[in-house]
């Protein structure tokens, strides 16, 4: 009864092993229990012990050689007996070996897997900014979300009094009672059919936005500046222009003042309005402003071409239509390209303040912040102002921080002191 | 094979009948050698299944240890308790447990004595008093010594006996429970299976005093006997298990004894703490089975033919075992979390993953 | 109802069970002649006799070892550690064999054993005398840990952990020992495992606690009614098994939680809880939960430095008022 020899485990680790020596040759007696060779283990040299009696007919592992555990590499036999069909099987584990060679116990079938992320929720689409730079999260408790929800109360617009502006139940209960009772956006539900994620392919925007924002943020050198504003007087002028056109049944908006602010500061500030290309520099007269626009899916940026010629009541009609087709995914492509300066607006999301990201090759954008009553101190003394804060992002390489400041100094003047803009 | 075929060299040369000299009967002795037969090939199978992968984790073989398995469990009643380490599948074989529950143990299947939750080191039959297979070293004496005390609690008058390797004597719970069953005179034997060493280490080099004197300080009556011959401790601990029965108290034994493998399936043999020299010498001179036989052969009781008989059979059950053991299923997925508990309370959560509860 | 202290109740329950039971029996230091370190054995030496009450020497691995083999073999031990602080020393024993006897045995040897003792700090032991151990034994699958404040809750539960057929580390307190308390006289008056007693009602906030912080929770809770504050006090008497439906009752009730106990803060039992609720019970939650815990260091014995590390009820109340965002 032939006897197979195999590349035994040694080690509980051992894969495979070397063959050092053989310590009997082929036609050598072989009894049961004899050493018969030494393998070389991943730890160790280690005797192979023989587990028959016989002669060694064959050897099929010469010194040196490597083999998997479960490899046939001998066969002892009587000398009479027709050893001519048992191989040499290096590499394969023998068939009754390969059942059990794999991991003992199967994986209980786990339960459902308990959640899903979320399916990215749809912004609530209000007004014409989006978020371009930092994500606009809110800080609520899990409660104060569940609540909110329930209420049908925005949570975007309740105001924290939890530490660091955190959302709770007392704030939504508030909100609920003082009527800021807005749609709340589809909330991000957790799927509970034991999918474990979903993906969404990127869209060709989103695909543009990534490769172009990329390509900002990576080389661009940047820099911020941030200027607090008193906003009371642009209030004032937009309460004012509004009662002027009411009876065109029209309506400006905080907005569109900043809008035509900008513009008029950029003309006097031309090395602001300008771009950075491959070995110069391109500065222009005219200011035509890209302005962010939150769209389903993402952003877009509609320009406002010769904003510093035009009128607010114009600026005011431009924006609102290019957002609006914008909506629609109906901009014509010179409304959206060839702009000198970009503006973002996420006041109305209750964000204080945020820095944007430059679209290249512009060299500045400017992040603007929501109105809020802020205690501040005029002539020693301590007053509640509405105070707004804008953070432009300036590309160093066209923007030296005295000239951006400068820059923001000018608005600043203009939106504190409106009629400057009319210079 | 060394065992069967090698001519016997011993020559009796007085006319001293062993068997009547140990009292053991000449059917007895031939009960004796086919089960250290049985054993030692069971053991080889075992090496040869764990070499192909079939068996994993730790396997400590019992390969030479046979005659002081036999002759210490042999003299024992059937409501007589065994408590051992983890060189233990002979062990409780010899105490009752069938061999293909012990090889499907062994190979982690959903017939083997522990329902394959345990392995090689948990073999547990409470139908036959085996009381496992316990894998911490020393571990095993207290929880003996607590098996003893249910015996003198309930007024019963078996005995246990547990097993331990040298090394276990130098772990502090050895001597906590020697003291109190000495203390309170518990029908225990503790029974060191002395191979000399512990795992690598000789027990000269970790022990200032020799074996038979680990439990003098004890107060607890120790001996020491040559457990490659089996008749000795075959008389030895019939004669032992008498004494305690009868209410003696405790017995301390060094049981003297050699492996011829390595401590575990990732030992080797020979050649690193253990000169092959020694190992070949004592497989030589030294193996249980062919001590035995040289007797059996002197005294006329049995022949070659006869002892090829019994290895064949030996061989035939082993592998029996082996095919026994493969065809039997894995446990099923629905048992991992069997048993944690023996008791699933009415109120509360004792599962904390999440996957546990039913 | 009677009036009686911890100690007595325990020896009630103690005694009620060797009597029902003759297979019960109590090993440990002290526990027979002496009539126990905190004589919550005395008398019963002299009714059931030396091999049932059994003095043992100073080898928790050995007899703690040695009450396991027995419940092997069929009996039913009480064990004692004098404190659960002694209690490492055999802890192979309690987690490597009794916890892992059944399972690795696929069934065969039920471990109905208890390890009872005082755990966590009393006054003043300095830092070896003064541990909370429950989480030691609660980590381990195959051990139960009970946890009794009251006295009425001592004799209840440990009754029922004598008759419960797994392991059980049952945890007493020096401090509670000669507490007072109503037992009802019910003949056998058990409460079983893995039922949280609500020990104060308030829809506020909610203090989960076990053991000895109970009391420490209901100063608090008295505390905060002054003003106007009312919180659960929610004592989960079991740790394991865990009275989840009362911890996730109190969570919607209140929607904020502080969670109390006298051992450490890394990976303590409030560690655990925390990790439920916030896992099982995200959305009613308005703030994060809180834990009050002893300090995260050894215990001193100055008795300022002790006060400063163990928990009091001024915590608990700050702890309250952080998550109430007051």
């Amino acid at each position: 009864m032939a006897t197979k020899v195999y590349m035994e485990a040694l080690s509980p680790t051992m894969e495979e092993g070397q063959l050092v020596q053989w310590l009997k040759a082929e036609g050598d007696e072989i009894r049961n229990g004899d050493v018969i060779a030494e393998i070389e283990t991943d730890k160790a040299t280690m005797e192979l012990i023989a587990r028959g009696d016989g002669i060694l007919r064959k050897i099929f592992l010469d010194a040196g050689g490597v083999a998997e555990v479960g490899a046939v590499i001998g066969v002892i036999a009587p000398a009479d007996e027709d050893t001519s069909g048992i191989q040499g099987a290096s590499g394969s584990a023998s068939p009754a070996a390969e059942a059990s060679a794999e991991p003992a116990v199967a994986a209980p079938a786990p339960a459902a897997a308990p959640v899903a992320p979320a399916a990215t929720p749809a912004p609530p689409a209000q007004e014409a900014v989006a978020p371009v730079a930092t994500s606009g999260r809110v800080k609520a408790s899990p409660l104060a979300k569940r609540l909110a929800e329930e209420m049908g109360v925005d949570i975007a617009r309740v105001s924290g009094s939890g530490p660091g502006g955190r959302i709770v139940k007392r704030d939504v209960e508030a909100a609920k009672s003082s009527g800021i009772a807005a749609p709340v956006a589809a909330p991000a539900t957790w799927a509970s059919d034991g999918v474990e994620f979903e993906d969404i392919p990127v869209s060709q925007m989103r695909k543009t936005i990534a490769k172009r924002l990329v390509t900002s943020i990576g080389p661009v050198p940047t820099f911020y500046l941030t200027m607090d504003i008193d906003m009371g007087r642009v209030m004032e002028a937009r309460k004012s222009i509004n009662g002027m056109l009411e009876k065109d049944g029209m309506k400006i908006s905080i907005n569109d003042i900043v809008l035509k602010a900008t513009a008029a500061a950029l003309r006097q500030h031309p090395n602001c309005n300008a771009q950075w290309h491959d070995g110069f520099i391109r500065r222009y007269n005219s200011v035509h402003l890209a302005v962010a626009v939150a769209i389903e899916d993402g952003l877009i940026t509609p320009v406002v071409r010769n904003a510093h010629a035009k009128g607010l009541v114009q600026i005011s009609t431009e924006v609102r239509e290019l957002a609006g087709r914008a909506r629609e995914k109906k901009l014509q492509a010179e409304e959206y390209t060839g702009s000198t300066f970009s503006i973002s607006n996420l006041g109305m999301f209750g964000i204080h303040e945020f820095t944007a990201i430059i679209n290249p090759p512009e060299a500045g954008i400017l992040a603007v912040g929501g109105i809020e009553d802020t205690p501040v101190v005029v002539d020693g003394q301590v007053m509640v102002r509405p105070r707004m804060r804008i953070t432009m992002s300036c590309d160093h390489r066209v923007i030296d921080g005295a000239q951006g400041s400068r820059f923001l100094q000018t608005l600043k003047g203009m939106l504190e002191e409106p009629t400057a803009i009319l210079l | 094979m060394a065992e069967t075929k090698t001519k016997s060299k011993k020559k009796s040369t007085k006319k001293v009948d062993v068997f009547k000299e140990h009292g053991v009967s000449p059917e007895l002795a031939l009960d004796m050698i086919r089960n250290m037969l049985l054993y030692r090939r069971f053991e080889e199978k075992v090496e040869e299944a764990y070499a192909i992968g079939k068996i994993g984790g730790f396997c400590h073989l019992h390969i030479g240890q046979e005659g002081a398995c036999v002759g210490s469990i042999k003299p024992l009643r059937d409501d007589d308790y065994v408590m051992s380490a983890y060189r233990e599948h002979t062990q409780a074989i010899a105490k009752g447990v069938e061999p293909n529950a012990v090889m499907a143990e062994l190979y982690g299947r959903a017939d083997g004595a522990s329902g394959g939750k345990g392995g090689s080191m948990h073999i547990f039959n409470a139908a036959t008093r085996f009381m496992g297979g316990h894998g911490i070293v020393g571990g095993q004496v207290p929880l003996a010594t607590g098996i003893a005390w249910k015996i003198k609690y309930r007024k019963e008058d078996s005995v246990v006996i547990v097993y331990m390797g040298d090394a276990a004597v130098n772990q502090g719970g050895f001597h906590e429970a020697l003291n109190m069953a000495a203390v309170w005179e518990l029908p225990a034997i503790y029974v060191v299976e002395n191979n000399g060493y512990g795992m690598g280490t000789a027990f000269s080099r970790v022990s200032k005093t020799d074996m038979a004197s680990k439990a003098v300080p004890h107060g607890i009556p120790s001996s020491s006997v040559d457990g490659q011959d089996v008749l000795a401790t075959y008389a030895h601990f019939r004669d032992l298990a008498e004494e305690v029965r009868g209410g003696g108290g405790p017995r301390f034994v060094d049981l003297k004894t050699y492996r011829f493998r390595g401590h575990s399936m990732s030992d080797p043999v020979s050649g690193t703490y253990r000169p092959t020299a020694e190992v070949e010498k004592k497989k030589e001179e030294n193996d249980p089975i062919t001590i035995l036989r040289d007797h059996l052969f002197a005294a006329g009781h049995m022949d070659q033919e006869g002892l090829e008989a019994m290895d064949a059979e030996a061989r035939q059950i082993s592998q029996g075992a082996a095919d026994f053991a493969e065809a039997s299923p894995l446990p099923d997925p629905s048992q991992l979390y069997a048993n944690v508990w023996a008791e699933i309370n009415a109120n509360g959560r004792l599962f904390f993953d999440g996957r546990g509860e039913e | 109802m009677a009036i009686l202290t911890y100690r007595d109740a325990l020896n009630e329950a103690l005694r009620e069970e060797m009597v029902r039971d003759p297979d019960v029996f109590m090993m440990g230091e002290e526990v027979a002649q002496y009539d126990g370190a905190y004589k919550v054995s005395k008398g019963l030496l002299e009714e059931f006799g030396d091999m049932r009450m059994v003095d043992s020497p100073i080898s928790e691995l050995g007899f703690t070892g040695l009450c396991v083999g027995a419940a092997m073999a069929g009996l039913r031990p009480v064990v004692e550690f004098m404190t659960f602080n002694f209690a490492f020393l055999a802890i192979d024993q309690v987690i490597n064999s009794a916890a892992k006897m059944h399972y690795m045995s696929e069934g065969q040897f039920p471990m109905p054993l208890v390890f009872r003792g005082p755990t966590g700090a009393a006054l003043q032991l300095s830092a070896q005398h003064s541990q909370a151990c429950e989480t030691y034994y609660s980590h381990a699958p195959g051990c139960k840990v009970v946890t009794p404040a009251t006295p009425a809750d001592a004799k209840g539960l440990l009754k029922a952990s004598i008759r419960d057929e797994d392991p059980v580390a049952f945890m007493e307190g020096e401090l509670l020992y000669n507490l007072k308390g109503e037992v009802p006289e019910d003949d056998d008056f058990i409460i079983p495992l893995g039922v949280a007693d609500l020990k104060h009602e308030g829809g506020d906030v909610s203090i989960i606690t076990h053991g000895k912080m109970v009391h420490v929770a209901l100063q608090a809770a008295g505390n905060l009614e002054k003003d106007g504050i009312h919180a659960d006090v929610l004592d989960l008497r079991t740790i394991r098994p865990l009275d989840m439906d009362a911890i996730l009752a109190t969570v919607a009730k209140t929607n904020r939680v502080v969670y109390l106990e006298e051992g450490w803060p890394y990976a303590g039992t409030g560690a655990q809880i925390v990790s439920m609720i916030q896992e099982e019970a995200f959305d009613h939650l308005d703030a994060p939960i809180l834990r009050v815990t002893q300090a995260d260091i050894p215990m001193p014995y100055a008795k300022n430095l002790e006060n400063l590390a163990k928990p009091n009820a001024d915590r608990v109340v700050a702890a309250c008022l952080k998550v109430l965002y007051r």
